[in-house]
């Protein structure tokens, strides 16, 4: 048991031996270390005026990713390296090529964004070389600015490139000599859990399976973190009080995605930035639902057992999932067991987890010759929004036209991610028309029963639900047929 | 593929200029301290010793008399050191900003809002105190609430301020006499202003009860007063400051009274500095908003589509308080012409009381809401009678000439001098390629089963001038320091729209001396007295001009003192490139400050401006309220999935006039930044409140602005060339703070245009705002439903 927390501030080793298991990252910028350049714009992860780009190793080589500090949870940082804007300037007081980009491009107005912004152009630039408009949409989707309207920002991601007449030569940047920050990190990486707290309470961060099984039993009232993309919003939101926090990020076991043949064994704590590229290559419109989960910050450090644990209606992950007839491994001791993953949800903020339980992994099957899986998120925003409707379909036909199996779910549907067995069992077996079409999306409203909220009234869910079956139909039955707003258009007839 | 960055929007600095001269394209003023994370704002202020923390308890009820309230919990809370109620208020409880006693500082026996502030706790942290403010046990007796602007009309109109009417010719009979007539109702959400920074105030307590204020504020002088006010206290004891600000839209123009007396309450109360910063839900919860509107409007026309008469009723939801409802629905009056001329009109306001957040200033003022009337209006017109609404557009301009045509007079009874509207939409037109897309649009349309596009080009003219004449005055201080160097301050806030950086532009063209030697300093009502709100876009034109006027009594000092001790004529002192020229001698522009200083001539002066021109008598309905007008135009193209109700912008086009600009890339910014946020209020972004009037859209997770991608995939923005100012401002150019936020019109117009394809453009689709994917699908399905029931 290790009793002090290890990381890198820049290139200084901090070691903390108290610390209040639930103090975010920006509490501690702000207040303990007056590094006041991090912002506070919204404190849920939402806004990205906070964002700090955070290394850390993955396997063997160092990692840089946009996280927001404010729903970040200072203990999480163990064995890895926090940058904030003050790490950015040369020691003679020179700006670095994306803060430069960002003045000779005019990215900033009231300038309160954009620290955050020059975060998240950090981490692409570390990251990436000469992104395309897409990729930086995609890079800059988590930050908000309120009075540029983007585009001179895109400008400077452009631009960043250029800047110093480097043409993309990264040499002389200090960030980029990640052997040597990668050999510091390994020196901090340890097996022992680590378990730092105040004030009677705990974060207990083991690293390995067993450990963190063990941990679960030994601390049945614990809080299970992952990416703290929900939990985070507890503390800052509803100053909600953790006794004891489990943390599964060091675990590197859960972050392996394993390749079983037919299947894919996805670890609870792999992120969707994590999953992304190898879901995608199985599932193209599984890709682009990740691609539009949260913004990069939240798919940083969101997880897929998180998605899944917390049960949460609206999860993205699991109606997808369920369409492509997931299963979910559950571990709690020595034990385990796997289910249906649409058997877990129970009802509205009820899952079929024990005490001491916890998600090991999930295992998603790879597509089937000739089947077609397709998901819709809709939402008010086409970035960083909760969905009003996330639908999921899978679909083969048979040497006929007929339907020989569909699996339809529902995230926003029902109190949880649901199948629509009634559209389901209605549209088996039968020729795939636009008349049996229209039987199912008669089918689905008696399949669910949606409430109304800020995000959407009741009608809309069920009729937009109704209408992505009906798209489902012309993207399936129509190659012509534009369907599709954002994202790959290819990916309708894929 | 890369944009060319390298490409200038304006002639750089050469050797024959000075850096920063107006006109240049000149970076932000603090440009390299945002990037760096130095840029300081009121939380980033390092904190004096013994600073509380103050937080605020709310009211959970929309409308309630208090019938016993306990707050000892909160006192014996960790680390709270004082509780605050309405009994602990040494002056006036009172924060409106219009005399009217309306908005108390802390609500006592009646709470008319969820969300209403009841008490304040001071405790060591923030935490501390925020935890510490959940913990009041108040118990409330319930009272009808009135929440909608529908329910406030249907019942007793209570209103929160007298409403003005605009009459011009006699509109029944105008409507009577018409060809056509089309009547209908058009709603209008609110918005928020989401403002990076929330919103914040620290004071910090002197002697004799006096206090500094640093606030995130529009408007310092309104906060001094506010705070004298509330803490019965002279004005001159009561200091405020405002470096700059995290962004403000109008948020921050009466909004920020509350929190700055609050800390200065504390501060005034414990003797220890105190901060106050709310968390983004309380902000949203406890800040007023965009007033929503919903517009009964009729209108007469005649076959060509030429308006005769219209008569509109616009009823908004001004929340529980006046605030500034007055001028913001007299500004949507004002601009319920938009760019049209209307021989007859009768505009009427409705500013309704609701048991809502009493709504505030926003971008646009009233003026948005007004314009959207018109614009839908034309719409109408233009599928009643089967023709291009940009047609109908053109044809009902306000004419370019007041002596010849007759189409000058506004509602208000000022005539029009300055329309250019015309041929700025005629070179839109034209560059847009509007006639051609719209063929291409028609086309996509034919053969497209689930995505439709739409297509719509959408003027703007705004008026510049606070209606509120008084306000159109400002003052600056210039100092200029015996090393050259030279100290500006004015009466205007940063708040990122680069008004520091236009204005030492401005000092910078008078003395002629690179930028660089121009430093500005923080806003301060001890240096600037009696400052007007930075508002209604008159920042640049009020401080420039300010500005302008001090620097000006110093160099006319520096030049009597050149003449007289060189021998010259004051005519052979000239001012160049960093270089003051006596006659043929020529000496660095320090050496002269040096020289005077030596010769004891005052090297500091003040400088005051008030616009010329301007009236306003709100009782007659009659005057010239505005000095100018800014126009401008953009065509929006959009796409729209007629399965969901989801759409992009796939096209922008903008043309906007900031008549001779001072800063065309900071100008640019604005139009930009402007425009995305107009389209953000007309599309995506939605308050949605409860049925007890609890506001559930209340951070950015629910409440969405635009995010990077919804801004439009090929954005085209352009300043009018050549098109000084006709009047004479600040280096003869236009306000721009306002002007493009109207032009997000386009994408709303658009998107109706697209709606419209489903039913061959003969029914006007009535869509509202904000047109959020759910009111696009309503709106296809109700169209859908119409055009069956019209078919035989």
């Amino acid at each position: 048991m290790r009793q002090r927390l290890r990381f890198y501030l820049g290139d200084e080793l901090r070691e903390i031996d108290a610390v209040d298991p639930t103090l975010t990252v920006l509490d501690w910028l702000r207040l303990s270390e007056r590094r006041v350049g991090t912002k506070e714009g919204c404190a849920e992860g939402d806004c990205g005026a906070c964002t700090v780009v955070v290394g850390r190793l993955d396997g063997d080589t160092l990692r840089y990713e946009a996280v927001n500090a404010c729903i970040r949870f200072l203990a999480t940082l163990d064995g890895c390296r926090l940058l904030t804007v003050e790490h950015l300037k040369g020691p003679d007081g020179a700006l670095h090529p994306v803060q430069q980009a960002m003045v000779d491009c005019h990215g900033s107005q009231c300038g309160f964004c954009t620290p955050g912004f020059v975060m998240s152009l950090l981490a692409l630039y570390l990251n990436e070389e000469r992104p395309d408009g897409q990729r930086i949409d995609d890079a800059l989707a988590g930050n908000l600015c309120r009075c540029t309207g983007y585009e001179p920002i895109v400008r400077a991601a452009h631009a960043m490139y250029e800047i110093g007449g480097r043409g993309g030569d990264r040499a002389g940047d200090r960030f980029t000599d990640r052997a040597a920050m990668a050999e510091k990190l390994k020196a901090l990486r340890d097996e022992e859990i680590l378990s730092v707290g105040a004030g009677g309470r705990r974060f207990l961060a083991p690293a390995t399976v067993p450990q963190l099984a063990q941990l679960l039993l030994d601390n049945p009232g614990a809080t299970i973190v992952a990416g703290a993309t929900d939990v985070g919003l507890w503390v800052t939101k509803f100053q909600r009080v953790l006794a004891t926090v489990v943390y599964t990020g060091r675990v590197r076991a859960l972050r392996r995605i394993e390749d079983r043949g037919d299947a894919l064994v996805i670890g609870a704590g792999v992120t969707y930035s994590d999953a992304a590229e190898r879901i995608a290559a199985l599932y193209p419109d599984f890709g682009e639902l990740i691609r539009r989960i949260g913004a990069e910050q939240v798919r940083n450090m969101g997880t897929f057992g998180g998605n899944i644990a917390n049960g949460s209606p609206i999860g993205d992950t699991p109606p997808a999932l369920i369409a492509c007839g997931a299963t979910l491994r559950l571990r709690r001791g020595e034990e385990t067991r796997e289910l249906p993953l649409e058997d877990f949800f129970l009802e509205y903020g009820k899952q079929d987890r024990r005490e001491g339980e916890f998600v090991e992994a999930v295992i998603l099957p790879k597509p089937a010759a000739g089947e077609r899986f397709r998901a819709y998120k809709i939402a008010k925003r086409f970035d960083q929004d909760i969905s009003a409707v996330c639908g999921a379909f899978r679909l083969t036909l048979d040497g006929e036209g007929r339907v020989a199996d569909i699996r339809i779910a529902f995230g926003g549907m029902a109190g949880t991610p649901k199948r629509a067995a009634g559209a389901e069992a209605v549209l088996l077996g039968r020729h795939w028309t636009e008349e049996t079409v229209r039987l199912g999306m008669e089918a689905l409203a008696g399949d669910y029963a949606p409430l109304s909220d800020w995000r959407a009234s009741a009608s809309y869910r069920a009729t937009v639900a109704a209408n992505l079956l009906m798209k489902l139909y012309v993207e399936t039955s129509d190659p012509a047929a534009e369907t599709r707003l954002v994202g790959d258009r290819r990916l309708a007839h894929a | 593929m890369a944009p060319d960055i390298t490409t200038p929007i304006a002639p750089a600095a050469t050797p024959d200029r000075i850096q920063g001269a107006v006109h240049d394209s000149r970076r932000h003023e603090s440009a390299h301290k945002h990037v760096s994370g130095e840029a300081v704002y009121v939380d980033d202020i390092a904190e004096p010793a013994g600073l509380l923390h103050v937080y605020l308890g709310l009211s959970s009820r929309a409308h309630a008399r208090i019938r016993a309230i306990d707050l000892s919990p909160v006192r014996h809370a960790p680390g709270v050191v004082a509780v605050f109620t309405a009994d602990d208020v040494p002056g006036v409880n009172d924060i409106g900003c219009m005399g009217k006693h309306d908005e108390p500082l802390f609500a006592s026996s009646l709470v008319e809002h969820v969300g209403q502030p009841i008490f304040a706790v001071a405790a060591e942290t923030r935490d501390e105190a925020r935890r510490a403010a959940r913990l009041a046990v108040i118990e409330y007796e319930d009272l009808p609430a009135v929440l909608t602007i529908a329910a406030a009309r249907d019942g007793e109109r209570a209103l929160v301020t007298p409403p003005m009417t605009l009459r011009v010719g006699d509109a029944d009979a105008a409507l009577t006499a018409a060809p056509h007539r089309v009547e209908g109702r058009l709603a209008i959400g609110g918005q928020e202003h989401f403002y990076l920074e929330s919103q914040i105030a620290m004071a910090v307590p002197g002697e004799d009860g006096e206090v500094l204020i640093h606030v995130s504020t529009q408007h310092p002088t309104e906060v001094q007063h506010i705070v004298a006010h509330v803490l019965d206290l002279p004005s001159a004891a009561v200091t405020v400051e405002v470096r700059r600000m995290g962004g403000g839209f109008g948020g921050k123009e009466t909004q920020s009274n509350l929190f700055a007396a609050c800390t200065a309450l504390v501060a005034g109360r414990t003797g220890r500095a105190a901060k106050l910063r709310p968390d983004r839900d309380d902000d949203f919860q406890i800040t007023g908003k965009r007033h929503d509107f919903e517009i009964d409007y009729r209108v007469g026309f005649d076959d060509s589509g030429l308006i005769e008469g219209v008569d509109m009723l616009f009823a908004a939801r001004a929340g529980y308080a006046a605030d500034l409802s007055g001028p913001v629905t007299d500004r949507a009056l004002f601009h319920a012409d938009n760019g049209y001329f209307y021989p007859a009109a009768r505009l009427q306001s409705l500013p309704l009381k609701t048991n809502t957040v009493s709504n505030t200033a926003f971008r646009g003022f009233g003026g948005p809401q007004g314009m959207v009337a018109a614009e839908r209006v034309i719409d109408e017109i233009a599928y009643a009678l089967g023709k291009d609404p940009l047609e109908i557009r053109k044809r009902n301009f306000y004419g370019a000439d007041p002596e010849t045509d007759g189409r000058s007079l506004t509602p208000y009874h000022q005539t029009v001098t300055d329309n250019i509207l015309p041929e700025l939409v005629a070179q839109l037109e034209e560059s847009s390629g509007y006639w051609r897309r719209r063929e291409e649009v028609r086309a996509f349309n034919a053969g497209s089963r689930i995505l439709r596009k739409g297509l719509a080009l959408t003027p703007v003219k705004f008026g510049i001038s606070f209606t509120a004449s008084h306000y159109n005055q400002a003052g600056a201080l210039v100092h200029v320091y015996t090393d050259g160097s030279i100290q500006l301050n004015h009466g205007g806030i940063e708040m990122g729209q680069g008004l520091y950086t236009k204005v030492a532009q401005v000092v910078a063209e008078e003395f002629q001396v690179d930028i660089a030697t121009i430093r500005p300093t923080a806003t301060n009502t001890g240096k600037v007295p009696n400052t007007s709100a930075t508002a209604a876009s008159s920042g640049s034109d009020l401080n420039g001009k300010a500005a302008q006027a001090a620097a000006r009594t110093i160099k006319e000092r520096l030049v009597a003192f050149a003449a007289e001790n060189w021998g010259v004529a004051p005519d052979a002192v000239r001012f160049e490139r960093n270089r003051v020229w006596v006659g043929d001698r020529d000496m660095s522009f320090a050496d002269l400050v040096r020289a005077a200083y030596m010769a004891r001539v005052q090297l500091s002066a003040t400088g005051f401006y008030k616009t010329p021109k301007i009236h306003w008598d709100r009782a007659a309905g009659r005057g010239t309220p505005f000095y100018y007008f800014a126009y401008g135009a953009a065509c929006a193209e959009v796409t729209v999935d007629t399965l969901t109700g989801e759409y992009v912008v796939d096209r922008v086009d903008i043309l906007h006039d900031c008549g001779r600009s001072l800063n065309p890339v900071i100008d640019k910014g604005q139009i930009e930044g402007g425009f995305v946020q107009g389209m953000g209020w007309l599309t995506m972004e939605e308050l949605w409140w409860d049925g007890q009037g609890r506001l559930r859209t209340h951070a950015p997770s629910t409440y969405k602005i635009p995010a990077c991608s919804d801004r439009p995939r090929i954005f085209n923005v352009a300043l009018l060339e050549n098109a000084p100012n006709r009047e004479d401002t600040i280096f003869r150019s236009k306000a721009v703070g306002e002007p493009p936020f109207m032009l997000g019109m386009s994408v709303f117009h658009a998107l109706s245009d697209a709606v419209a394809s489903l039913a061959r453009h003969r029914l006007c689709p009535r869509l509202d705002a904000p047109a959020t994917p759910e009111r696009v699908l309503a709106c296809i399905a109700a169209l859908r439903e119409r055009d069956a029931s019209s078919q035989p």
